[in-house]
């Protein structure tokens, strides 16, 4: 078999077939505007939730005017924006500016590509469907990198926060972006190494595969990782998204953000679908990650939502992921906003030595498992591991403490 | 040449793809040397990094390939973004971003370029690579990783010392406490 070939045949077993190519295509091009399709419904449902909810919290009524429960404001607001008039400003660089906002926009989208939207992965089944007589996927692509694609596709979209403010051809958008690229590069790192966790409970990159080892709520990583990296994943994640209590990158009241102040019309709805598109993608990811994806969680054996039959792990990655868009709307609604040094020493200081040290704790656990019987050395490896990280505490808290007072000292403190 | 390429080997998708990758990547570069605009060079910077992950997917290396997305395009590049922003962002042509001996550089560019491709031809000329059967395929990154972290060790070790240095040096230039 070429090379090449071989390769992309991993991403979905459909390929591997040699007839019926044409009912295969049909399969990917139907899975392909289900995907587009799905998504955008979905983001525009996210945006009127989150109003409704935020609403609620706040004893007011939110949006109630177009259709039922004000259901269709979403809509109306992207015709509106659709309508407006697009503004150029006249010192923008004209080229830049017109892709910012694709740079934000496509990898929100290519981001749904991996995620395990259903499928029955319990008792070691491998998640495969039959549709039409050809085994497939509920999966756009399962490549063997699938979860580094995550990895990649949002740092690609890092780009369009930090050109659009420079296109944007001032020194306010150029500030705000500098300060938002800044947030979700600090954060990206914490977000790698609390991934790192997983990967090492799950042994595999691909999304199925890891969804594949997540059977019984006892194998699902938030569990086996130890529950630390899944806050870390989930306070890395939304400091990324820009979501409140982080979002002074956007924050309204005080600050300019980087598209925030040229962008107009589509442009801006863009940038807008964007940000709502990847809430949504990004807690589905954390469902994949930590929560089993499809799995499906069991009352005495039985699966709580088994009447659904085929749909029932489609069913469970909806339920999971409702769950976390509800966090981030309540994070919204009850959290007051860091200030961006606490931010930054936040980023720094604390998640990122704790995910790496949870990691390295995590590493010499798995290798003990594997080398040694019994609990015994399990234990050992615990305390020893444990014994380490205090050591390395106290050694990096030394550290800070020299530095402001060095900082003090010299009178730059703040 | 002591091995003969039959017609059968030659994967024609595969090397039309390679061709035209190649052609795209040609010209960003060009245009990294040749444009007047610092941020629009470091852009055109991103098209030739994204073109050498797309070779590395034809290659059938699609670990790399994505690390090739996350080290370059996703931290090296945005750091660079970064600088020039923090720095010198100005919106439209710079007049100075040619130095005067900017023609020194085509003779060392040129005997660069030699070098290396003197190397590669006298190290590769008639190698086939074998064709990897599909189990060596789907375990790519099982075989990277068991480089890296066992004949490799070493090297790995002394070259994240390097970065370590780098990164010393870095603070220790930029802020005295």
């Amino acid at each position: 078999m070429n090379l090449m070939v071989a390769s992309l045949l991993a991403v979905d077993p459909l390929l591997d077939t040699d007839k019926w190519w044409w009912k295969v295509l049909a399969i990917v091009a139907a899975k392909v505007l289900a995907i587009f399709v799905i998504g955008l419904i979905g983001t525009m449902l996210m945006v009127w939730f989150e109003r409704k909810i935020v609403s609620g919290m706040q004893n007011r009524i939110g949006p109630n005017k177009a259709g039922p429960f004000g259901i269709l404001q979403t809509l109306a607001d992207g015709m509106k924006l659709f309508f407006k008039e697009d503004l150029l400003p006249d010192k923008a660089d004209k080229w830049v500016f017109r892709v910012a906002p694709f740079l934000a926009f496509v990898p929100a989208f290519l981001l749904w590509s991996v995620i395990p939207l259903g499928g029955d992965f319990t008792d070691g089944k491998d998640g495969t469907v039959t549709w039409f007589g050809e085994t497939t996927r509920v999966q756009l692509i399962d490549p063997p990198v699938g979860i580094l694609i995550v990895l990649a596709l949002s740092s690609i979209g890092v780009y369009g926060i930090m050109l659009a403010g420079w296109a944007s051809g001032s020194k306010y958008p150029l500030l705000g972006s500098v300060r938002a690229t800044a947030q979700m590069i600090s954060y990206e790192a914490a977000l790698g190494l609390s991934l790192g966790a997983v990967l090492l409970m799950s042994g595999t990159l691909s999304t199925s595969g890891i969804v594949g080892g997540q059977d019984g709520i006892g194998n699902w990583n938030i569990v086996a990782t130890g529950f630390i990296p899944f806050v870390i994943f989930m306070i890395a994640m939304t400091a990324e998204l820009s979501r409140p209590p982080f979002d002074l990158v956007e924050a309204e009241q005080e600050l300019v953000g980087g598209f925030n102040t040229e962008y107009s019309s589509i442009r801006f709805g863009l940038f807008f679908l964007a940000e709502f598109m990847n809430v949504i993608t990004m807690s589905a990811i954390i469902v994949t990650l930590f929560l089993g994806g499809p799995q499906p969680l069991t009352l005495g054996g039985v699966d709580m939502l088994g009447f659904a039959g085929p749909f029932g792990g489609t069913l469970w990655v909806i339920l999971k992921t409702l769950a976390f868009l509800y966090t981030y709307v309540w994070f919204r609604a009850t959290l007051p906003r860091l200030r961006y040094d606490q931010l930054m020493d936040f980023g720094w200081k604390l998640l990122i030595p704790a995910a790496l040290g949870w990691f390295l704790v995590l590493a010499a656990l798995q290798m003990t498992r594997d080398k040694y019987d019994g609990l015994g050395p399990v234990l050992l490896a615990a305390a020893l591991g444990v014994a380490v990280l205090f050591v390395a505490y106290l050694l990096f808290n030394a550290a800070l403490v020299v530095s402001k007072r060095n900082r003090e000292r010299e009178g730059v403190a703040y | 040449m002591n091995a003969l390429l039959l017609a059968a080997d030659v994967n024609v998708a595969q090397n039309i793809g390679f061709y035209i990758i190649a052609a795209i990547m040609l010209y960003a570069a060009f245009s990294v040397v040749s444009t007047k605009n610092v941020v629009h060079a470091a852009l055109w910077l991103v098209v030739v990094l994204g073109g050498v992950a797309a070779q590395y997917i034809l290659a059938a290396a699609e670990f790399v390939a994505v690390s090739q997305v996350m080290v370059y395009i996703g931290a090296v590049m945005v750091l660079f973004l970064f600088g020039i922003m923090l720095t010198r962002a100005s919106i439209g042509a710079d007049t100075d971003v040619n130095n005067k001996d900017w023609k020194l550089g085509i003779p060392v560019g040129l005997v660069f370029f030699g070098v290396l491709v003197y190397t590669v031809v006298d190290a590769f000329e008639g190698t086939v690579i074998v064709e990897p059967s599909a189990a060596q395929i789907a375990s790519s990154t099982t075989l990277i990783s068991d480089g890296y972290l066992g004949d490799y060790l070493i090297p790995l070790i002394a070259l994240s010392f390097v970065l370590l240095a780098a990164a010393v040096g870095a603070i220790v230039l930029a802020r005295k406490d």
